[in-house]
């Protein structure tokens, strides 16, 4: 079929529009488009980087990505990009891609932790793999064998990795990077609504008169959402307002009407104050009709630590701690209330001076009356708020409590619509899951919430923390679509679906990524396996995490396609197929999922991350992983081998392999290669069909591929688990047709607004007999005890409870009483400044793919340390001169920059995390919220002297 | 910790091939401007229009005319920024100058290139106030857009100048505009000032596309000047130019004969 240019044109511009508004286009046409130009072939893809979600399209010509340009279809972005997404096409070509993989040996081609990286065949590589994981389940138990997973996973990477660790090994031990990012918003979410991921979506962006953000540079990283901010406030300058709230001034202050520049962790004080202003002083804005229909009121223990080492621990009783590093970390047991929390932790019993124990579990929670978290918010008074929550130490009293008060009349005015944003400000805390809720609760009690243009919005870092990391659940606790690990019918739905013997899933999980660092500190982990991430780059404490890779007796491999402090650290580096050198699905922020088709063959030898895994997992048999009563490395209870009848009567033998059982089983050979079907017509297929590089496999042999569509069958075994549940995906085919689709999919349709009646067909559903306008129907920890701020009071029976005891809140979500609490490392007279770290727009994370593109290298090629220039006078810098930074942990140098994008009030410094020149992870302090165990990495103490 | 790893690698003290051309330069240019050097000299001062100076460089005739050559505000550079013009530069041998894409001026608040020149071509002075030094008033040059190849232009969400300038928010700022094609976008425009930018190159080394969007050219060249004869009536502050106001004095070919002359003559009027 031939076309002129104007009928490509026409073609094109039909196709586009058609993708827009989600109608499949006829193939022929849509090959046509595709092919049109002859020399050059566009096909859709999503953003790489962030979790906006950018669609983009890709120029692939002689079998090389060479162009790309922003989708003008894509709903989020419409064609446009920001300068990382600009830089798509050059990503995968950077000189030092690693292509095959590589093996630390000795002079006789050994295996030697102590030897230098040498290449070797995949064979070779797969060979040590299956050596050091079968000796650490042997020796370990499951739990001895670890994944350090991502957000950056592709839903069919993170399934299949997922499936092999938990269906496989019986390990739990696979936790994402996204802990790192996303923790405590998910918490957040399980805690306060029963159910993952945000409420609204962009839209709400076009529909709001008020923009908050809370601890998110948004300018800066999620810049494609932020022009649509910008655009919304041009639409309307007088009506729209956007405010800033932040703990230095940054980009997102530029288009700001207010900035509030607030002292660390204090958001949970301003949070609580918002509210305060709203039940004390102003309750007649409280929709008291649905607060009544929809919420309760919940509380939990303020004692409950700070995600750090407890004493208890292997290497803290080995004294692999520094005296130094453990006046911060004995706070993990026992605080004294300071004089800035005692007001706070007033209704909790608490005064200034007091010992508090912290050894409370952080999860529990349980339903109070209304008056009780009334009493909850009775300290945060303006007066009280303002003296602990001010950060510009150069900023009057009265100009900063006169914006608190223009803030929360924001909030309250009536007929407003608020958008709350935040990312990693509010969800890197110590008390991160807590502020998490407590911007549901304002939201709430003013009936703000899952309302077109209303609600408190958790944006995702990460380009497939949502997709994967959160919906498939590459998390230690995480079944696919919200299921847990800990729940046994969760557990026997899966392994029903997986077609594993009953009881195969191990329930005892908690290896949170941290944990996985300090199990290896402490010798429990002995095979780890690095996919999608940079843990010994972005981990805090970071010179803890190489010291115990390095010179423990263990067995560290990282998949990448560049080599970063992981790889380098690591025994075994295995080189990565880059995401548009595979099939693959990214969900982002809104909850939309996005699929692509390879679009080249990978760099030199390299496979994709779920080739890698498959290979992998025909390493190892029924005998090897299923059949061996294990002792754990730790925790409270041994493995019970699964007992051979139940295995032989699913089918399978002693010899059976884990591929034969989780991948290339009846239901995955359904699945076909056709080359007539129009999603797969035209394009590779390297994982099923081999391509014309001819690697030679984990085998020895020249890889041909499996024969049948695995991300197909990965893709739809996984989306089963989602229809039917509030999470539904449409098929395989659809998402590509389409650009992205917001979950749940129900009848062909995507949802905007979940758990409003209006938009939600699952809210439809559940208000269909009440007429009520909302359903919070996610079901998680929705049985809940009744007690007061203090505990659980077994005969209470709540004013709104039937009767004493476990409660039932159906389609009801939860406003919680919760205190601020002071961080556990703060300045002090040795350590007088609050170090905050953080992302830059031109790098992504650690840098491994942006610091190789020379663009964005040029332009910001090494990590600054930003500080006041009064703070830089008085402790004897000069602009652009070198300091060091310099923590209880470590030490990096920086240059000083005073005058840069980034303009923090006297005593706090900012460092982003890109540079591995400048390792800042090495200063800061692995604390993390005891309930989502995310990392907080925007506060420690520090000191900076001249270098 | 840190401090074992390998050292960063920053500013190093001069480097043995760049004190070689350092010396080789100084060398050519106090000593032997003989035939043939100096004709090439002659095409390198039409050259010196486009070059940029060091912070505080007098008016480029009079720089010429002052600066011996002698390398000093060079090796007082901490970051290498500035060079010395070596034959086959085709620029005024042995003079400073930069070339920001490479290496920008990093804008030093002790300007420590400026007070050791020996002969007032770097001008302290115009690098002073209130008695102090005072980089921000420095004139190396003025940044300019090309704004069709800036992707911010495109609606691409970049700013990379604005973010990297030293003077952000000042020297450059970012215009919003709606970006009606997709109807829930904004652009987000660099625009430069030409009263605060310095000149230093910061954007224009930041610049992300391939060529640099954003390029600093000396003010003569970058800059156009009007009249002192119309002040704006909507701006208090443009009266200050009336202080500069001449008297005015016209001739256009119509009226270059006197009137009397041109009244006599009738030509072929009738």
């Amino acid at each position: 079929m031939s076309l002129s240019r104007r009928e490509f044109l026409k073609s094109s511009a039909a196709a586009s529009a058609a993708a827009a508004i989600g109608m499949s286009v006829p193939a022929e046409l849509e090959a046509a488009a595709n092919k049109a130009e002859g020399g050059w072939r566009w096909d859709k893809a999503a953003c790489r980087f962030c979790g906006t979600g950018c669609g983009i399209m890709m120029a692939t010509k002689n079998g090389k990505i060479v162009a790309v340009k922003g989708d003008p279809a894509a709903p989020v972005n419409r064609g446009l990009n920001c300068i990382k997404g600009y830089f798509n096409a050059k990503i995968m070509y950077g000189a030092d891609r690693l292509t095959r993989p590589l093996l630390r040996m000795d002079a006789n081609g050994k295996f030697d932790k102590k030897g230098k990286f040498a290449p070797v065949s995949w064979k070779v590589a797969f060979d040590i793999m299956e050596e050091k994981a079968k000796a650490a389940f042997n020796e370990k138990g499951p739990e001895g064998v670890a994944v350090f997973a991502s957000g950056q996973h592709t839903v069919m990477e993170g399934y299949a990795a997922q499936k092999m660790m938990k269906g496989g090994f019986r390990s739990n031990a696979i936790d994402p990077n996204a802990r790192h990012c996303m923790a405590s918003a998910v918490v957040g979410f399980y805690q306060t609504f029963g159910i993952d991921e945000p409420s609204g979506c962009y839209d709400d962006i076009e529909l709001t008169d008020t923009i908050v953000s809370w601890g998110s540079n948004m300018a800066e990283m999620h810049p494609i959402l932020w022009s649509r901010v910008t655009d919304r406030k041009l639409s309307d300058p007088e009506r729209v307002k956007v405010i800033n709230m932040s703990t230095y001034t940054h980009r997102t202050s530029d288009l700001a009407d207010t900035e509030i520049i607030f002292s660390p962790n204090t958001d949970t004080a301003l949070w609580n104050y918002i509210a305060r202003e709203i039940v004390f002083n102003n309750p007649e804005s409280i929709d008291w009709d649905f607060v009544n229909k929809h919420m309760v009121f919940a509380a939990a223990s303020p004692n409950i630590g700070y995600g750090m080492r407890k004493s208890n621990e292997k290497s803290i009783k080995e004294g692999k701690y520094t005296a130094l590093e453990m006046e911060t970390i004995s706070k993990e047991m026992k605080t004294i209330v300071s004089e800035k929390e005692a007001p706070a932790l007033a209704p909790y019993g608490y005064k200034a001076g007091d010992e508090m124990i912290h050894n409370q579990p952080g999860l529990k929670h349980w339903l109070i009356e209304f008056e009780e978290y009334k009493k909850s918010l009775e300290p945060y008074t303006l007066e009280y708020t303002a003296k602990i929550s001010k950060g510009d130490p150069d900023e009057s009293i009265e100009s900063f409590k006169a914006k608190l008060q223009e803030l929360a009349d924001l909030y309250i005015e009536k007929g407003r619509k608020v958008v709350s944003f935040w990312t990693m400000g509010m969800n890197q805390h110590t008390r991160g899951t807590w502020t998490n809720t407590l911007a549901y609760n304002v939201h709430f009690l003013l009936n703000k919430q899952a309302n077109p243009g209303e609600g408190a919005f958790s944006l995702t870092g990460q380009p497939s923390a949502c997709g994967t990391a959160r919906e498939v659940g590459t998390f230690t606790h995480r079944l696919p679509a919200d299921m847990m690990v800990k729940n046994p019918k969760h557990r026997a739905l899966v392994e029903k679906k997986w077609q594993v013997p009953a009881g195969t899933i191990n329930g005892q999980m908690g290896q949170h990524i941290m944990r996985i660092h300090r199990d290896i500190e402490d010798g429990h982990v002995k095979f780890a396996w690095v996919n999608v991430c940079n843990p010994y780059q972005d981990s805090a404490s970071a010179s803890h995490w190489i010291k115990a890779a390095r010179e423990m007796d263990n067995f560290i491999v990282t998949s990448d396609g560049y080599p970063g402090i992981s790889a380098k650290v690591s025994d075994l580096i295995l080189p990565s197929a880059m995401l548009y050198e595979k099939w693959g699905a990214y969900g982002n922020a809104e909850r939309r999922t996005q699929h692509w088709r390879q679009q080249v063959l990978p760099v030199g030898d390299s496979m994709s991350d779920t080739w890698q895994w498959v290979e992998f997992s025909k390493r190892f048999t029924v005998k090897d992983l299923w059949m061996k009563d294990v002792k754990v490395g730790w925790g409270k209870k041994d493995m019970k081998a699964v007992p051979l009848d139940k295995i032989k009567a699913m089918g399978y033998n002693e010899n059976t392999t884990m591929y034969e059982i989780l991948f290339a089983n009846d239901r995955a050979k359904s699945y076909k290669i056709d080359m007539n079907d129009p999603v797969q017509a035209g394009y590779d297929n390297s994982e099923c069909s081999g391509d014309s590089r001819g690697v030679v496999g984990s085998d020895g042999e020249v890889f041909t591929g499996y024969g049948f569509f695995i991300h197909k069958y990965l893709f739809e075994e996984y989306a089963a688990f989602t229809r039917g549940h509030g999470h539904d995906l449409a098929p395989f085919d659809i998402y590509h047709k389409v650009r992205g689709l917001k979950w749940p999919v129900v009848d062909g349709k995507e949802t905007q607004w979940r758990f409003n009646a209006k938009y939600d067909p699952y809210a439809a559903k559940a208000t269909k007999e009440t007429g009520n306008s909302h359903a919070f129907y996610g079901g998680f920890l929705k049985k809940r005890p009744q007690g007061d701020l203090n505990g659980i009071k077994k005969d209470m029976q709540l004013s709104y409870a039937d009767k004493p005891g476990k409660h039932y809140l159906k389609n009801k979500a939860k406003i919680f009483a919760r205190p601020y609490m002071d961080p556990p490392e703060m300045p002090d007279a040795n350590y007088d400044t609050w170090l905050c770290t953080g992302r830059v727009l031109e790098h992504w994370h650690s840098g491994t793919m942006t610091m190789r593109v020379p663009e964005l290298y040029r332009a910001v090629p090494e990590a600054l340390c930003y500080m006041h220039p009064q703070d830089a006078k008085d402790k004897d810098l000069k602009q652009g001169g070198l300091c060091w930074v310099e923590s209880r942990r470590g030490r990096v140098k920086a240059r000083v920059e005073t005058r840069g994008r980034n303009r923090p009030a006297r005593g706090l410094v900012f460092v982003p995390w890109f540079d591995e020149k400048v390792f800042i992870n090495k200063v800061c302090l692995d604390a993390t919220c005891p309930l989502s165990k995310q990392t907080d990495y925007k506060k420690c103490a520090v000191k900076i002297y001249k270098a | 910790m840190s401090e074992n790893r390998p050292k960063i690698e920053r500013k190093k003290p001069l480097s043995d091939r760049r004190r070689f051309i350092l010396t080789m330069a100084r060398g050519v240019g106090v000593t032997a401007l003989g035939g043939l050097v100096w004709s090439a000299y002659v095409d390198e001062v039409t050259a010196s229009q486009l070059l940029l100076r060091p912070p505080g460089a007098i008016t480029e005739k009079d720089f010429l005319k002052t600066c011996i050559k002698c390398g000093l505000c060079v090796e007082a550079c901490p970051y290498d920024t500035l060079l010395l013009a070596k034959p086959g530069d085709n620029k005024p041998l042995g003079t400073p100058y930069f070339i920001p894409r490479d290496i920008p001026c990093y804008m030093c608040p002790d300007i420590p290139c400026v007070p050791v020149c020996p002969t007032g071509a770097l001008d302290e002075s115009s690098v002073t106030t209130d008695d102090k030094l005072d980089i921000n008033v420095a004139e190396m040059g003025l940044a300019v857009i090309d704004d069709e190849s800036c992707i911010a232009f495109w609606g691409i969400q970049c700013d990379a100048c604005y973010r990297a300038c030293p003077l952000l928010g000042e020297a450059i700022t970012i215009v919003y505009e709606k970006n009606e094609r997709t109807g829930k976008h904004a652009f987000m425009k660099p625009i430069v000032h030409s009263n605060v930018c310095t000149g230093c190159g910061l954007c224009e080394q930041a610049c992300v596309t391939e060529k640099a969007a954003i390029f600093v050219l000396p003010r003569e060249v970058a800059m156009g000047r009007v009249g002192n004869y119309y002040i704006k009536g909507w701006d208090k502050e443009d009266e200050q130019r009336l202080e500069n106001a001449e008297e005015i004095h016209t001739q256009t070919e119509i009226s270059k004969e006197s009137a009397i002359d041109s009244l006599n003559d009738s030509g072929d009027l009738y």
